[in-house]
């Protein structure tokens, strides 16, 4: 500590002194109702249903609204629809009594028309949030509130995917040209990449793509009015650069806050952190099924053999990757899906200590005494210390002679190899939006077919499993499908398919006198922020 | 003189369409563009269908010929992430550059050209010889290490100077947005100009103090003092108005790695630049913005390297092709 | 470098001795003190495997749990004492910047190689044949100047990518950076050399050399090169320079040597991540080091330029 405190001088001291000097800075005071609000990067585009993908829904919930909305638990409370369900006389028949009174920012009132229009709309390619409506077949609206979604089978989880489906107006989609998402093809600007008009609390004031979005409170919302009048929002990509502008109060929350300056932070003056646990988990997985691996020096695929597997998972210290890399800003665990999610077990979270003289007694076995080399591939700006967690685990797996070569990149470059099949050994984080087990099989344990196994990188293919996979899309009794999905995850653990390491834990960093709790999706709402 | 300047024309846009090949042909391999358009849940087959749409899937040179004729009309089409035209989005950034780079420019060369004449005039004295081992300092430390402490310094220990973006902004016209008509701005605009102008006022110190030197040691300046002018009139009037036509030619010529270099400025202060729109265009594959972007530094060079040329040629036709020398 | 003594000229010590340079190097105390900080980095960088107290580059010897030890602090856990501390993957940071500082050097001198030897046969060939082919060079320089080291450095890393079987990238990725440094470096090479060479080739004795059918190459190597080896000398040190400072800035960018086996620069962006953290002694330390060996060599570039230059003497 001694030295520390030489060359980091009582910060706290400085900092006493924010809102003396801060006053400096003219032009950048905060009234009391603007929140400055940075994180790492910007929604891609303002259109409700162009992308699915996380900053994007996260500023869009504050323009549009949903018919649902997710709570912090993870439960699913009204939004625009007040009332939703399957109906009575068909199963494939969900139907959502539309809330009354609604207004859109230019004034118009909000109609069943308004509701069709953008759930066809978003279920229509090229919209981003097509395959999440993939089985609707039909929207109609059946009176002046009521609206009915048919699905081309019994689908008892549907309401589960609308959480990011955004309502926009009719007649400004279609006087503006985009009654369609607009597709990157198209070779030209849509209005509704820039512009928006939704019924959300805020009305959107001023937008510069990466660089500055503002947005106002709108008077005639429906409902109470939030404590934040105003937001500025502010991508800051460099990880200094965002941490210096909240500790020089340019900003009055960071959402992403690098692990290692949550304590710094939180001893500072002035600053708090909030945190909470992410929906998403961070694991490895491996190719199981090819021959040999691309990048091993074995003869053999040696993941393909369950003893290797289960040396690897003795080698790991997910206690040591928390303490050191993650800063106990995480949730180690064997698990591999966070426990919000249908289906979830405490004993599936359960993990024993490292046990190297066993680990390398099983690679004796398994015909490895020597060990064997293999390439490690890794995203290094996605997921939280995602680099450093690689590199800590080359350490580990070497201590039984596997040798490991990390390539560390960014992640349009790394989740093609998954992908395209192009790496025998990988990082991978995923997160659950339908807080359901089936949304992890679907995506990362059912073989490579149609839409099924985009993110099975394992090649893992199980014809047993993936029909009890594809079951569990039809089943209306929801304790026999949890059978299923407790069947499905013991056979995923015992094949030890996922290296788990752990659930991400979240942290916001904010001025003294601001509070905004950590939303388990990473989408906070500024709706929910209150002032001292 | 016609000839001549038609045949660097000529040279001129083969070394354009040099670039523009190189920037479309290797950025092609840098990665999946798809893969950062699309979110994880994409199926194959709608990426196929993208793939297909976006003509990524064409010949290579028939993608290249499409995008040269497509360029000359200053069309580089929609950028694949901000889904907005490369140009009107480069337009959009372009001030913001070349304000940062004209104030490190005019700082550079201000303080470059005083401290080169201190540094000549007392040369061996300890002062001068602080000011080019400090210099030194500059150019000894990674700019972004510069850019960072200098954060941590003035914005979050003094916090006498913003650490980030561009502060206030008001528009001079339609669409030049500028900072510098605005305090915050103006105080947004210290810390990453001096960040970007260091390297090249150490360069341009060096450059001045060395043909000081030079100048000073010249028959023509012996003769000025034989004449009994005053060490001022000789010094500046003479000595320095000598040295400042190669100067103000390499500062000229700078302006173009100015550009190419706030890539980093701009990335650790998030100044919102053409820079730091092609470092996040590479993160993400976006290919018609990354290749604008190299033909824009390269169509700076070109032209200031063009108009140098034209100007030598003027002032002195014994040069013509041949400045190598001068420009060292 | 060129210091060293043969040993069949034994009065070549006190010839060097005696010589113009030697005395402006032993009248110039900066010179003498950055000579002896750049000998010491170099010399401690090339020993490291020797005298550094662990090997950072074996990853079965770290501990995990000895991360983010202060120097001269017994770690919380393991008890371990470290001098300048350890980083977040317990490695030792005095350990990491002998290693991370070889392969600083070792790209900085392969790079500075790379162009001098590029930059010398493109300007003599320029300079000599003249014509088309001093055009065509020249074009191609400015092309080159269109592209600074970064931009250089990112396509090249593209193409590489795309070329490179994955299993081979992080031993290449050295490579990659040494061309791609190098690359944006051999112009200045070439301008210098291509004016001497065209000076030069119109003398008299060139001139006579050439009526009596000697070589070309010969010509070149005896006669021209000799002449420019001067601010040859002078470029490649700052070259030098430049290149360290190149490889850090393209470690930031994240296009760099592999995390494992760091280089100065790729400490140095592993260690800003903890600059408002507490952790100093993991920014500190690799950028000290690395501003020592810069401007050490800076200084020594600097010192050369006017010790060879007779007018400012």
């Amino acid at each position: 500590m001694s030295m520390k405190s030489l060359l980091l001088p009582t910060r706290g001291a400085l900092l006493t002194g924010v809102a003396a000097t801060a006053l400096v800075l003219s032009g950048m005071v905060a009234t009391a109702e603007t929140i400055r609000w940075a994180r790492v990067g910007d929604s891609l585009t303002l259109d409700p249903h162009s992308q699915n993908e996380g900053p994007t829904h996260t500023l869009a919930h504050h323009i549009y609204e949903t018919l649902v909305e997710r709570e912090l638990d993870g439960s699913l409370s009204p939004r625009l629809a007040t009332e939703w369900g399957i109906t009575d006389e068909d199963d494939t028949v969900w139907y959502f009594t539309i809330r009354e009174g609604v207004k859109f920012h230019d004034g118009s009132e909000m109609t069943v028309e308004d509701v069709v229009f953008s759930l066809d709309r978003a279920r229509t390619t090229p919209s981003g949030m097509a395959a999440l409506h993939a089985a609707v077949e039909e929207v109609t609206a059946v009176d002046d509130t009521t609206v009915h979604v048919r699905l081309s089978g019994p689908a008892p989880l549907y309401v589960q995917n609308l959480t990011n489906t955004f309502i926009m107006s009719k007649a400004w989609a279609e006087a503006n040209g985009v009654a369609i998402a607009p597709n990157y093809a198209a070779g030209e600007e849509a209005y509704s990449i820039r512009n928006a008009m939704g019924t959300g609390p805020y009305t959107l004031v001023e937008r510069d793509p990466e660089v500055r979005t503002v947005l106002r409170v709108f008077e005639d919302h429906w409902d109470d009015a939030p404590a934040v009048t105003e937001i500025i929002y502010t991508p800051i990509a460099e990880a200094a650069t965002r941490v210096a502008a909240l500790l020089s109060g340019e900003v009055d929350i960071v959402q992403d806050v690098p692990v290692q300056d949550i304590a710094r932070l939180e001893q500072t003056d002035g600053i708090k952190v909030m945190r909470g646990p992410e929906n998403r988990n961070i694991f490895f997985s491996y190719d199981m099924s090819s021959d040999r691996l691309r990048s091993s020096d074995a003869a053999e695929n040696p993941f393909a053999n369950p003893l290797v597997r289960e040396a690897m998972s003795l080698a790991i210290d997910r206690n040591a990757i928390q303490q050191v890399v993650m800063r106990g800003e995480s949730q180690p665990s064997a698990a591999p899906l966070p426990p919000f999610v249908n289906g979830w077990t405490e004993e599936m979270h359960v993990f024993g200590d490292p046990d190297l003289a066993r680990a390398g007694e099983l690679m004796t076995e398994a015909g490895y005494p020597n060990g064997f080399t293999v390439q490690l591939d890794c995203p290094n700006d996605r997921y939280l210390n995602d680099e450093s967690i690689c590199q800590a685990l080359v350490g580990m797996l070497a201590r039984i002679n596997v040798n490991v070569n990390l390539n560390a990149q960014t992640r349009s470059l790394h989740f093609p190899l998954i992908e395209n099949w192009e790496t025998d050994f990988y990082m991978l984080g995923w997160g659950v939006p339908t807080f359901d087990s089936q949304y992890v099989f679907d995506f990362l344990v059912h073989s490579r077919e149609g839409s099924y196994g985009s993110f099975n990188g394992s090649r893992y293919s199980n014809a047993d499993l993936d029909a009890k996979i594809e079951s569990l899309a039809t089943m209306t009794d929801l304790e026999a499908r949890d059978a299923v999905i407790a069947e499905i995850w013991e056979e995923v653990i015992n094949e030890r398919i996922f290296l788990n390491v752990h659930n991400q834990v979240l942290a916001y960093a904010m001025r003294e006198g601001v509070t905004l709790d950590v939303h388990p999706e990473n989408q906070p709402r500024m709706t929910t922020v209150t002032f001292d | 003189m016609i000839a001549f300047i038609l045949r660097r024309l000529a040279q001129s846009v083969l070394v354009m369409l040099t670039v523009a090949l190189v920037a479309f042909a290797l950025f092609r391999f840098v990665g999946d563009p798809i893969a950062s358009m699309v979110g994880q849940e994409t199926t194959l087959a709608e990426r196929a269908e993208l793939r297909e749409a976006l003509g990524l899937n064409d010949p290579f040179l028939i993608q290249f010929w499409n995008f040269i004729l497509r360029a000359v009309q200053g069309d580089f089409g929609i950028s694949y992430r901000l889904q907005q035209p490369v140009m009107e989005l480069i337009l959009s950034r372009l001030p913001a550059t070349l304000e940062l780079a004209l104030v490190s420019g005019v700082m550079a060369f201000v303080f470059g050209v005083g401290f080169g004449v201190y540094t000549a005039l007392n040369r061996g004295g300890w002062i001068s010889g602080t000011v080019m081992t400090t210099s030194l300092i500059g150019v000894s430390l990674p700019t972004f290490l510069i850019g960072i402490l200098l954060i941590w310094v003035f914005a979050v220990e003094l916090q006498w100077l913003p650490s980030f973006g561009r502060g206030e902004t008001v528009y001079i016209g339609n669409w030049w947005r500028t900072g510098l008509l605005t305090e915050s701005g103006r105080a947004s605009l210290i810390l990453p100009a001096i960040t970007l102008g260091l390297y090249q006022m150490t360069l341009i110190m060096r450059l001045v103090r060395a043909e000081m030197l030079e100048v000073l040691r010249t028959d023509y300046i012996k003769f000025a003092r034989a004449r009994g002018l005053s060490n001022r009139a000789v010094h500046f009037g003479h000595a320095l108005k000598n040295t400042l036509v190669p100067v103000i030619t390499i500062t000229g010529l700078q302006m173009g790695s100015i550009i190419a270099f706030s890539i980093i400025t701009e990335t650790v202060f998030q100044w919102p630049g053409v820079g730091a729109l092609f470092i996040n265009s590479v993160r993400f594959v976006d290919v018609p913005v990354m290749a604008a972007y190299l033909m824009l530094i390269a169509l700076v060079f070109v032209v200031i390297n063009l108009i140098v040329d034209l100007l030598y040629y003027a002032v002195d036709p014994r040069l013509r092709v041949d400045r190598a020398n001068a420009r060292h | 470098m060129a210091d060293f003594a043969p040993a069949d000229r034994p009065n070549f010590l006190a010839r060097a001795w005696d010589s113009d340079i030697a005395w402006s190097f032993r009248h110039s105390p900066l010179a003498i003190v950055a000579a002896l900080v750049s000998v010491l980095i170099i010399l401690a960088a090339v020993l490291a495997p020797w005298i550094a107290p662990h090997d950072p580059f074996n990853p079965a010897s770290l501990n995990l749990m000895d991360g983010f030890t202060p120097p001269m602090e017994p770690n919380q856990f393991t008890g371990n004492l470290y001098w300048l501390g350890t980083d977040n993957q317990g490695r030792d940071v005095f350990s990491t910047i002998l290693y991370g500082a070889r392969i600083s050097l070792f790209v900085g001198f392969m790079a500075v190689l790379f162009a001098m030897v590029l930059g010398i046969t493109l300007g003599l060939i320029a300079g000599y044949r003249g014509g088309w082919i001093d055009a065509l060079l020249m074009r191609v320089a400015d092309v080159q100047l269109t592209f600074p080291a970064i931009l250089l450095a990112l396509l090249i890393f593209g193409i590489a990518r795309g070329f490179i079987p994955p299993a081979m990238r992080d031993a290449m990725a050295i490579w990659v950076l040494i061309v791609a440094i190098g690359l944006s470096e051999w112009v200045n090479y070439a301008r210098v050399v291509r004016g001497a060479t065209m000076v030069e080739k119109n003398k008299e004795y060139v001139q006579a050399a050439r009526v009596i059918g000697v070589h070309p190459v010969r010509i070149l190597a005896r006669h021209i090169l000799p002449n420019v080896m001067g601010p040859v000398l002078v470029i490649a040190t700052i070259g030098l320079a430049l290149a360290i400072i190149a490889e850090a800035t393209l470690s930031f960018l994240g296009v760099g040597v592999p995390p494992t086996q760091p280089s100065l620069g790729t400490l140095i962006r592993i260690g800003q991540g903890f600059l408002f953290s507490g952790e100093w002694w993991i920014l500190l330390f690799p950028s000290i080091t690395l501003l020592a060996l810069a401007l050490s060599v800076n200084l020594l570039g600097d010192w050369l330029r006017d010790a060879l230059n007779p007018r400012l003497r």
